[in-house]
């Protein structure tokens, strides 16, 4: 006290240093935001990790709006989205931003690891960081799953049917995992309410104590190194050297090595904005109603490659054990186990050749297991028999004999499996050209036996049914291309195909 | 911060003497929490996992006149189950096919797929069920006839009294508690 009335700017910094005095923000900026690191590791590929960050924020807060809203029971849960899709200002919008955040969070989080395995961050002393992460994997995909229930529209619905399904299959106490699955005997609000209560309590519980533990390590252990080809990870050399680069030429995070960071998670919210309004929010579908039997239960993005690992899988098999019980568990060890038999030696991916190979390998099956969910070929199309027509040039010039196997193809669901130009199902084989691979004695048999995935229509069909059928089919192939030919007992064929005949006639 | 701890002098006869007071009101605490987590734990977890106890028997359940069902026909029949509560809205309509067998002779099947338990639709004119979500088939009378799932249609009992098709159901069918 010196009696001269002091400045404002000069109150402000007292202000400022008796809080600094109290909360030690200084210290805190140093040893969080302001820490050093390696200044190789300023690039574009150690932006993953914050863009995940970034969608998880987004889903905190674009979560919370949405309870405003949503009902979580069976019987309002549908119509509060309707509600929020159509009436709350806005709410077509968060549901959007909710649903993309979600499946950015999930990508970027597949990419964040990519790039942690390829570097070698995994290697010691991070091996923690990486465990952690993979939980955060298991529990990001966790809130993925239990979100799309609570859209609770019939493919949630028959989803939940599906994990019943297989909790099922559990020997001995399979009843009493489906009931603790369900809530109860059947699909209904408690099931709702307990996937309500872990993606809104536990599971956001569950990543935030995660997360922290997870940042923590980044900041105890350092970020990684960009590692250098021919360096290898010695665990008794390792920290020392670290150090001592850090402090040679270590810049503070931030302001000096967060640029790159900035501009990717700048990008990440206008793209997710940008989905959010020109693609919208998922759903719902028609209501979760178990009197509604349309339903093809398909799974949000996450998890297609599942859904077609399952369609995918020998018939007649319990294989899906392996799939949902088996290959889990295996995958968890794996990974868990990874940095400690590979925690030393080379950290570059240009000197890890089998590295590259796995992700390659598991990029190319996620990928390609994951197109086939989204175009779903072993899916018959279920009104394609009363939906989608034959097309005339497929009966243009035909016999009636032949015009009356159309009908019967039509009208007997042939066309839910099979296609015919493309159009219908695709469960079985295109019948387009059938007529040149297959003859008439050869059909009547696959008709009335089946087999081959195809059910036997013996009992179903009449023989008058069967020959105009088959006749139909045998006329199916293209202009001036011969018919199929039994290759035991080589013969004229039958009779000229029906568009020769019409050429012929010309 | 330990490191800027003053150092312990050597402790006094009377320190020593409070310390076993303080190790045996430690031990007390320790007691009494354990007593009172388990009083807390319990209950937890019986709530929790109460539905693994919880014993939901199939009921019998009526159908409608078995006039509703005509000879050699399948229908689709629709049910409230007796488990359901009003929050359940449209759950609780479960459904089932009915198929009419001559005479008062019924066969009545799970309308779920026994390989993933979607809903398998019956087509008259095919005489079979088809699942649309992995291409399962069936014939009607249950029989595997296609596709993915391991056995045939799940079956639940029946019965007909005062000329009323009672069906034993309203729990979700799985392999585990197959109809």
């Amino acid at each position: 006290m010196n009696g001269k009335p002091k400045k404002l700017s000069e109150k402000l910094v007292d202000v400022a240093m008796w809080l600094e005095r109290r909360l030690h923000l200084v210290k805190l900026w140093e040893t969080t935001a302001g820490h050093p690191i390696p200044k190789s590791s300023v690039s574009w590929f150690y932006t993953f990790g914050s863009m995940t960050l970034l969608c998880f924020v987004i889903q905190i807060v674009t979560g919370i709006i949405l309870s405003l809203i949503y009902v979580p029971t069976a019987a309002g849960a549908y119509e509060s989205l309707e509600f929020l899709n159509f009436q709350q200002e806005l709410g077509w919008f968060m549901r959007a931003m909710h649903y993309w955040g979600s499946n950015c969070m999930v990508v970027l989080m597949a990419l964040h690891m990519t790039q942690v395995f390829l570097w070698g961050a995994f290697k010691y002393p991070r091996e923690l960081t990486w465990i952690s992460g993979i939980v955060l994997l298991f529990l990001t995909l966790a809130m993925s799953f239990s979100g799309q229930v609570l859209r609770f529209d019939s493919d949630s619905y028959w989803g939940i049917g599906i994990g019943a399904a297989i909790m099922g299959r559990i020997p001995i106490i399979g009843a009493q995992m489906v009931n603790l699955l369900l809530g109860g005997p059947i699909i209904g609000s408690d099931t709702l309410s307990r996937f309500f209560a872990l993606h809104v309590f536990v599971f956001p519980g569950a990543i935030l104590a995660l997360l922290s533990m997870h940042l923590r390590l980044v900041l105890g252990k350092g970020i990684n190194e960009n590692p250098t080809p021919g360096i290898q990870v010695n665990r008794k050399t390792y920290d020392a050297e670290y150090h001592k680069n850090v402090q040679k030429d270590g810049i503070p995070f931030v302001p000096n090595g967060v640029a790159k960071d900035v501009v990717a998670n700048g990008i990440l919210l206008l793209v997710i904005v940008a989905l959010a309004v020109f693609v919208g929010p998922k759903g719902p579908d028609i209501p979760g109603d178990p009197t509604q039997l349309i339903a093809e239960a398909k799974p949000d993005y996450p998890f297609l490659w599942l859904l077609s690992a399952a369609a995918l899988l020998p018939n007649e098999s319990e294989w899906l054990y392996a799939l949902f019980f088996v290959f889990p568990i295996i995958a968890s060890i794996v990974l868990i186990a990874l940095p400690f038999f590979a925690g030393e030696g080379e950290k570059s991916w240009r000197r890890r050749p089998v590295s590259i190979i796995a992700v390659v390998l598991i990029y190319l099956c996620v990928g390609m297991l994951t197109y086939a969910g989204i175009t779903g070929p072993w899916s018959p199309h279920m009104d394609a028999w009363s939906g989608t027509p034959i097309k005339p040039e497929f009966i243009k010039g035909r016999t009636p004999l032949e015009l009356q196997g159309a009908l019967v193809f039509q009208n007997n669901q042939c066309r839910n499996c099979h296609a015919i130009g493309g159009e219908g199902g695709h469960r079985g084989p295109d019948l387009t050209r059938i007529g040149t691979i297959q003859t008439q004695p050869q059909l009547v048999r696959q008709i009335i036996q089946g087999g081959g995935n195809m059910p036997a229509y013996g009992k179903n069909l009449s023989p008058e049914q069967i020959r105009a059928l088959t006749a139909f089919l045998v006329s199916l192939r293209p202009p001036n291309s011969a018919p199929a030919q039994d290759s035991a007992m080589p013969e004229k064929p039958l009779r000229a195909s029906t568009e020769e005949k019409a050429s012929a006639s010309r | 911060m330990t490191s800027n701890e003053p150092s312990h002098p050597p402790l006094s006869p009377e320190a020593k003497n409070y310390s076993t007071r303080r190790d045996f009101l430690l031990q007390a605490g320790i007691v009494i929490n354990t007593i009172a987590a388990f009083m807390i734990g319990i209950p937890v977890i019986g709530f929790i996992f109460s539905s693994l106890i919880r014993n939901t028997p199939r009921v019998w359940i009526s159908l409608g006149p078995v006039s509703k069902f005509p000879e050699g026909e399948t229908r689709l029949a629709a049910y409230k189950t007796p488990h359901a509560r009003e929050v359940d809205g449209a759950t609780a309509i479960l459904t089932c096919w009915v198929r009419r067998l001559p005479g008062d002779k019924f066969r009545i099947f799970a309308a779920n797929c026994t390989h993933l338990g979607c809903p398998v639709r019956w087509f008259e004119q095919s005489q079979l069920f088809l699942c649309p979500c992995h291409g399962g088939v069936f014939y009607a009378d249950g029989e595997h006839a296609a596709g993915p799932p391991p056995r045939a249609l799940y079956e639940y009992e029946y019965k007909v009294e005062n000329g009323e098709l009672m069906v034993k159901g309203g729990v979700l069918p799985t392999l585990a508690n197959p109809a």
